[in-house]
């Protein structure tokens, strides 16, 4: 745990140095079985390290995460490190400048990167198939996904490779690996994390959070990352709480939403088990339990993926070659031809296929039917979350219907694939808070997650729960065996 | 009738004119700090994340340009709308650093920045009001730079210093019936632009005009790519011709797309498929929306300058300069100052010298800047300059004609009295002195005198002769007296 490194560097227990280089020994050992990274600074993440060590040593501030070593996905800009989205389009791109969450996290707390996860090319999935490097493998059995799209990050916090990782949320990217590979991830509120240097996907629905192996450690990170940013304009200018401050305050007489419409058929029974125990445990701790409901929630799919598809189809318009990324060999005809080439040989198949199906949802004739309908539904799921805070103070569900499925079996039935994303993408599309801690395993020994759902800005308070809930589970300190399978 | 005939050949034309102008007074663009200013510097230095549309970079607005939309707005008498927010207008060009422009956009729940307002020109001493549509900012694009013409460039470079310029559009209703008026109007836009202090459009690329043009009853064709104001009446009388060069021989129009030509000087048609475009515009969700509050608006209304209406106005009051006058003098701001600065620091200036001061600034004044390709700023020229000038020919020690001699010294800064002792052409008003070269003129020109007996006009001849051999220092007054006298001997 990130919390329990940090004060052994503090007592002197334990030098940046090691640390860095035990999870380097972690990555070579484990990961040509995982593949949770696609890049790895091994240099220069243990140069820095050896110079922190230094500064340590003659009294300087190192910031408040002490050289840890921090694994980012692939599409959070690092100034001079490879960011590729796992996308051919964007091999060689080096990044000229740092998100904001790198500046805050790194340059300013003093976290080292270690290296870059595999995800779904561009954020496109639900599985880290959709790679252009080839897929991560689930440390809990290897022929399993480990969800996606941040399914390196997810991955890697897992199996022990690193403390803690950055992913980023579209319609449950970060919730779902957590839940799959059983470990914290956090969504926080659309605008509370600057989007500054986060290659977008669906831009009103992105949201930056950090995956762990426990709340605290998730709750860190947020207090660094979180707060307004000059440069970008969606970011709130509300105050930040001191999260890891209030992780063990009571819960008594806390209220935790029940959407029955988030237990219905299509859950399964191991999952429905476990998360009814999670509840169980939350009410021991003085929670009482309400039914809400959703009466929009069968329209969640379809809405968020014209959503997604038609900002995604804007977003993505940039990667024609000309400016950084590769473009087609073949540079015959006209500029437009050797665009249309370009991003048709280096785009994946998913990635067309949103592309596609966005700009068709835009097109004259279709906007108003699809992606202003869409905008319509989208209001109508956010006034459910809000009739819903009425009554509760958080909502609680399973992150995901089901555990991680098997490598290949959805690669074809994309639209199977989109409706495992059935209770978390609601959160996004009303832009809440939501956290998934592992609530336990299925009969395949698969982790399950539990999903908590806050009011806007209110990630303190899924936080204090998380954390409790997480105590009274234990699993926490369990680790991936890195095993099965292949 | 010459003036009815002009307008009967176009009554049947209609024009709405889109306008683009870069806020080129703005220091940063739209939607990140890089230096605005990109003339003249060395191509892609002037570029940071934002505005190279780099993956994960995020647009930012910059409140001036706000304030100086608010500005024209107001100018122009606009409705300015609560709030408003940016839309992405979506389409592939090389020049186009994301695939897609940040513009606004008025239909599909968006709104423009302003609704309305209106534009007055005179044409034929007729006013007429012209109806505008709306104004919306955007951004502009990149600049690509061809090697020599367009059409047979090997290659294009693009250069992203332009790229994220604040762009204002101004749209028209199709209220214009000639090239005449379509003049007129940018004339006026381009004066109330320069009042409000948001752009220099004498800089070259600072203004692009788009033009919808039809023949009333038939297809309507757009013409793009009129990259100055003087090109657009040009442009306009082409496409009219074109337009109805086809009618006349039983063709019809189609709507298109066509561009305009500056070096062959014509409309080129597009292939009309390739120009079908299909936007998608929809919500551009990295810029939240931007309200403009009633204080906000109350506030930049107090620090608009006066407009040139109002000016105009005034300078028949205070100046008592005819409408004419007055009008054309306020057009250009920094004439209109050098003009207030100039008359108000000679007390002893009533009516008269107002009035030749007017004359001299519109006169030899403007004829020089323009013969010069020149703006007044950027000449040495001082309101002081005018001011000695005028004394010198009201208290006799110049002629007007020595004084239309000293432009080109004055526009180099030399103050009147050195330019008067360079010269050595002050006036000659010695009687004695005159009589002399008035004798000399009539012996060397005894043809010129014995006509005088039939053409009276012989008396001009003659006093030219002696203008002439002093190159023009003699008092005319006094000169014509004393020629006169010799003829009548």
């Amino acid at each position: 745990m990130a919390f329990e490194l940090i004060q052994k560097i503090k007592n002197k227990e334990l030098q940046i140095q090691e640390i860095v280089q035990f999870y380097l020994d972690r990555i070579k050992k484990t990961d040509n079985l995982i593949h949770s990274f696609v890049h790895i600074s091994e240099e220069k993440a243990l140069s820095e390290a050896k110079q922190k060590d230094k500064d340590l040593k003659n009294g300087k501030s190192i910031g408040k995460l002490y050289g840890l070593p921090l694994a980012v996905k692939d599409l959070i800009c690092i100034k001079n490190s490879p960011t590729t989205c796992c996308s051919k389009i964007l091999e060689g791109y080096y990044p000229p400048y740092n998100a904001t969450v790198i500046e805050r996290l790194i340059e300013k707390e003093g976290a080292i990167s270690i290296g870059r996860t595999n995800m779904d090319e561009f954020a496109m999935g639900s599985s880290t198939e959709n790679s252009c490097y080839g897929p991560t493998y689930n440390p809990w059995n290897l022929e399993y996904v480990p969800g996606g799209s941040s399914g390196g990050s997810g991955s890697s916090v897992a199996s022990g490779q690193v403390i803690f990782s950055l992913g980023s949320d579209t319609g449950g990217s970060i919730r779902c690996p957590a839940s799959y590979c059983g470990v914290v991830g956090l969504k926080p509120t659309y605008g509370r994390v600057s989007r500054y240097g986060l290659v977008s996907y669906a831009n009103s629905l992105d949201q930056i959070g950090p995956l762990s192996r426990c709340v605290r450690d998730c709750a860190l990170l947020l207090e660094i990352m979180a707060g307004f940013d000059p440069l970008d304009s969606t970011t709130v200018n509300v105050e930040v709480d001191n999260y890891t401050n209030e992780l063990d305050k009571s819960i008594e007489g806390k209220t935790l939403g029940i959407p029955k419409e988030f237990f219905s058929e299509g859950l399964e029974t191991d999952v429905k088990n476990k998360v009814n125990e999670g509840i169980k445990k939350l009410e021991s701790l003085g929670a009482r339990t309400v039914e809400v409901s959703f009466p929009h929630l069968e329209y969640t799919i379809p809405t968020y993926y014209l959503i997604a598809m038609s900002e995604a189809s804007s977003n993505l318009e940039r990667y024609d070659g000309l400016r950084y990324g590769k473009m087609s060999d073949n540079l015959d005809g006209s500029v437009f031809d050797v665009f249309s080439r370009t991003r048709g040989e280096r785009f994946g198949p998913e990635v067309r296929r949103r592309i596609i199906l966005g700009t068709y949802a835009l097109s004259a004739g279709y906007y108003d039917m699809f992606y202003i309908k869409a905008l319509k539904v989208r209001t109508l799921i956010k006034n459910d979350f809000q009739n819903a805070f009425k009554q509760c103070d958080v909502i609680v569900s399973p992150t995901m219907p089901t555990t991680a499925f098997k490598i290949g079996d959805l690669v074809d039935d994309p639209l199977q694939m989109y409706l495992m994303d059935v209770l978390t993408c609601p959160v996004n599309l009303a832009g809440l808070p939501a956290l998934s801690i592992p609530c336990g395993f299925d009969s395949k020994n698969l982790p399950i997650g539990f999903q908590i759902i806050g009011n806007y800005f209110e990630e303190n308070l899924i936080l204090n729960i998380g954390h409790l809930l997480e105590k009274e589970l234990n699993l926490y300190r369990k680790l991936a065996p890195v095993n099965g399978g292949k | 009738m010459e003036v009815n005939k002009m307008n009967s050949k176009y009554e049947d034309v209609i024009i709405g004119l889109e306008v683009h102008i870069q806020l080129t007074n703005l220091k940063t663009k739209l939607f990140c700090s890089c230096n605005n200013e990109y003339r003249g510097k060395e191509p892609n230095t002037h570029v940071c994340p934002i505005c190279l549309g780099l993956p994960g970079s995020l647009p930012v607005i910059n409140k001036i340009s706000v304030e100086f939309a608010t500005r024209l707005a107001l100018a122009l008498g606009c409705d300015i709308n609560e709030s408003f927010w940016f839309f992405r207008k979506n389409y592939f060009y090389p020049d186009m650093a994301k695939n897609f422009q940040i513009s606004q956009y008025n239909k599909a729940g968006g709104r423009a920045f302003a609704d309305g307002g209106k534009i007055t020109i005179k044409l034929n001493s007729k006013k007429k009001e012209l109806q505008l549509n709306r104004i919306h900012l955007e951004e502009d694009p990149a600049r690509l730079v061809h090697k020599g013409s367009i059409a047979t460039s090997p290659y294009a470079l693009v250069d992203y210093n332009r790229s994220g310029v604040t762009l204002i559009e101004i749209v028209s209703d199709p209220v214009m019936n000639s090239p005449e008026e379509a003049r007129e109007y940018l004339k006026q836009l381009k004066s109330i632009v320069q009042y409000t202090e948001i752009s220099d459009l004498d800089l070259d690329g600072s203004c692009r005009v788009d033009a919808n043009i039809s023949i009333k009853g038939h297809a309507r064709s757009e013409v793009k790519n009129i990259n100055s104001f003087k090109e657009v009446e040009r442009a306009l009388k082409w496409e009219i011709q074109r337009q109805k060069n086809l009618l006349k021989r039983g063709k019809e129009l189609i709507q298109e797309t066509r561009h305009w030509d500056d070096k062959r000087r014509v409309t080129i048609g597009l292939r009309t498929k390739e120009f079908e475009k299909d936007y998608r515009y929809f919500p551009e969700q990295d810029l939240v929306p931007i309200e403009i509050t009633k204080d906000f608006i109350e506030q930049v209304k107090k620090k608009l300058p006066e407009m040139p209406n109002a000016r105009a106005k005034r300078f028949q009051k205070d100046y008592q300069l005819s409408e004419f006058d007055s009008e054309i003098l306020v057009l250009d701001k920094d004439i209109a100052d050098f003009y207030e600065n100039g008359v108000k620091s000679e007390k002893s200036f009533g009516p008269d010298e107002y009035k030749q001061y007017c004359n001299w600034l519109m006169g030899d004044i403007s004829r020089w800047l323009n013969e010069n390709n020149n703006v007044i700023k950027e000449t040495k020229l001082t309101p002081k300059h005018l001011v000695d000038l005028i004394k010198l020919i009201n208290e006799g020690e110049i002629t007007g004609k020595i004084a239309k001699t000293f432009v080109n010294e004055m526009m180099k800064g030399t103050p009147i009295l050195e330019i008067v002792k360079k010269s050595g052409k002050s006036r000659i008003a010695d009687k004695n002195k005159i009589t002399k070269i008035v004798e000399e003129v009539i012996k060397e020109n005894r043809d010129i005198v014995n006509d005088y007996q039939k053409n009276p006009r012989a008396l001009e001849a003659l006093i030219g002769k002696c203008m002439k051999k002093t190159k023009g220092q003699l008092d005319p007054e006094i000169t014509r007296k004393i020629v006169l006298e010799f003829l009548k001997k």
